[in-house]
């Protein structure tokens, strides 16, 4: 029987970058589209995707809130003491919340969880293909995306904008705390300035990038974990390269989307 | 569904017969530059266990991930049922495998679920049995392979043998028209593969599926199986009733048989 793959097969192939990235591209689409088809088809254990949910936030949060925490302390640091003596003690809170909200929140969130929350996704399903267990959950007919990657995807699309909440609180209140003690600013003077430069819109748009960033993590996470090959070498080679594609596109997506939304 | 093949496409040839379940005509696969099975053809009647046995690394775990549409065929034809399955698509395939059940080598439980959870991950999917009715299943799935009493220990906590089992519950909690068993017995002491050994006979006789399984204990394989095949080379080389099968004059089937390492098989 002619097969038009085994005659491609055979064929030469050039541009194997170029062609790499293509086949990467359109996997991870496929594989994208393919868990949607579940999700409107509500072809999915809710049970499952509250446990994952769970899972991935509680396995998040403390370095999500430590990394924050931090980012809110070192702008405060480094603003605050200059701008008073500049006089622009009025600008100290609004500049935290603008960039911790606009910016730093989704992204430094974004790269925490594909560092935590993707690495674990890809090292559990990469280890599943390595004992067969990928294979055993096929051998019965079900489908490796409706019972892994949906309710993984919908964890992170939930998990995501939840953690970056979290994490632009923290980082406001690290902010405020830095600026109290460093140059003495107001309560008052500080939160004024938070309310002058940030609407509750900037926070939202904030959080929608953090929903995308979250399907990024999860569909390269997943893709990557299910495309293992050989054993705990493969699964560690999977992990490292879950990670850094993801911390890539959350970085490139971050851009477009700023780039759309903040215009 | 995809239909038999037709005639003058190998249809005459190919096509089984009602009381073949499971049939490979002409299958060739290779992985790369390596060839692991050509011109392969065997017929597993329904009801009945077909054995095959061969060397290790010889393709015959590749022939079981055939019959399952895990894997595809170079060339070939992969009849279950009457319906060739070579070239469907996963939802296609995944109609056929939910009247399979596959034990896999290593078990392959998931590793994060319990017994009772892995055991009733079939039923959960591919059956609208309430909750009570599938703890009701899974518990008489348990007590037919003798293990009713670990259904909330997780895979980690059981022996090598108690997880073999465990995969079999899994595999027939559905009770599905073909079982597939990969080298049930391999790495087991002698006590634990005559109770594997005995588990399988027990299956067969309350089911009557069509099981193909993957072996090379040969007192094991001649206390369950209806049929053996030998595959060498990447071919069946020989296949028949078990009893004719031992008295085969084909001297590669006879060093297999006896261990020798004198004769035609290379080293």
């Amino acid at each position: 029987m002619f097969r038009a793959e085994t005659y491609l097969r055979t064929l030469p192939r050039p541009f194997p970058v170029t062609r790499r990235f293509f086949e990467y591209a359109g996997g991870i689409t496929l594989l994208f589209f393919d868990a949607i088809r579940y999700i409107i088809a509500w072809r999915y254990r809710p049970s499952e995707v509250v446990r994952q949910t769970a899972f991935l936030i509680v396995d998040s949060l403390p370095i999500v809130l430590l990394t924050s925490g931090f980012t809110g302390l070192v702008i405060s640091l480094e603003t605050a003491q200059s701008a008073v003596n500049n006089g622009f003690a009025f600008v100290i809170g609004g500049s935290v919340a603008y960039g911790t909200v606009r910016e730093l929140g989704p992204l430094l969130t974004g790269i925490v969880f594909a560092g935590r929350a993707g690495a674990a996704i890809t090292a559990q399903l990469g280890s599943m293909v390595v004992t067969e267990q990928i294979e055993a959950l096929k051998s019965f007919g079900s489908s490796p995306t409706k019972v892994l990657v949906v309710p993984r995807l919908l964890a992170c699309v939930i998990g995501m904008p939840l953690l970056t909440a979290f994490a632009d609180i923290i980082a406001v209140y690290g902010g405020y705390y830095m600026a109290y003690l460093r140059a003495h600013i107001s309560t008052a003077t500080y939160w004024n300035s938070v309310n002058q430069f940030v609407d509750f819109t900037d926070f939202e748009k904030g959080l929608l990038k953090a929903a995308v960033f979250g399907v990024i993590v999860a569909i390269v996470a997943c893709y990557e974990g299910l495309r293992t090959e050989g054993g705990a070498d493969g699964v560690g080679r999977a992990t490292t390269n879950a990670v850094v594609t993801s911390i890539l596109l959350v970085f490139a997506f971050n851009f477009g989307l700023s780039f759309v939304l903040f215009k | 569904m995809r239909a038999p093949a037709p005639a003058g496409h190998n249809g005459d040839q190919a096509t089984p017969k009602s009381d073949v379940t499971v049939r490979l005509h002409d299958v060739a696969l290779s992985y790369g530059q390596k060839i692991v099975l050509s011109d392969c053809s065997l017929d597993c009647k329904r009801g009945q266990v077909t054995t095959v046995i061969g060397l290790s690394g010889a393709g015959k775990s590749t022939i079981l991930r055939l019959v399952n549409g895990l894997r595809q065929p170079s060339t070939g034809h992969v009849f279950v049922n009457g319906v060739d399955i070579v070239g469907m698509s996963e939802r296609q395939l995944n109609d056929i495998r939910v009247k399979m059940g596959f034990a896999f080598q290593a078990s392959a439980l998931f590793d994060s679920m319990s017994v009772f959870e892995n055991v009733s991950f079939p039923l959960y999917e591919h059956t609208k049995l309430s909750r009570a009715e599938i703890r009701k299943r899974v518990e008489e799935t348990l007590e037919t392979i003798g293990l009713s009493d670990v259904s909330e220990r997780l895979p980690a906590e059981l022996s090598g043998g108690m997880q073999k089992r465990v995969g079999f519950a899994r595999a027939i909690v559905n009770e599905p028209e073909i079982i597939l068993f990969d080298e049930p017995t391999t790495g087991l002491d002698p006590i634990m593969t005559n109770v594997i050994t005995d588990t399988i006979k027990s299956i067969q006789a309350r089911l009557r599926p069509t099981s193909i399984v993957v072996m090379h204990d040969l007192p094991s394989v001649y206390a369950i199986s209806d049929n053996i095949a030998m595959l060498f080379e990447g071919t069946i080389i020989e296949s028949g009733p078990a009893a004719d099968f031992r008295r085969s004059q084909n001297p590669i089937v006879q060093q297999f048989l006896e261990g020798s390492e004198v004769g035609p098989i290379p080293l």
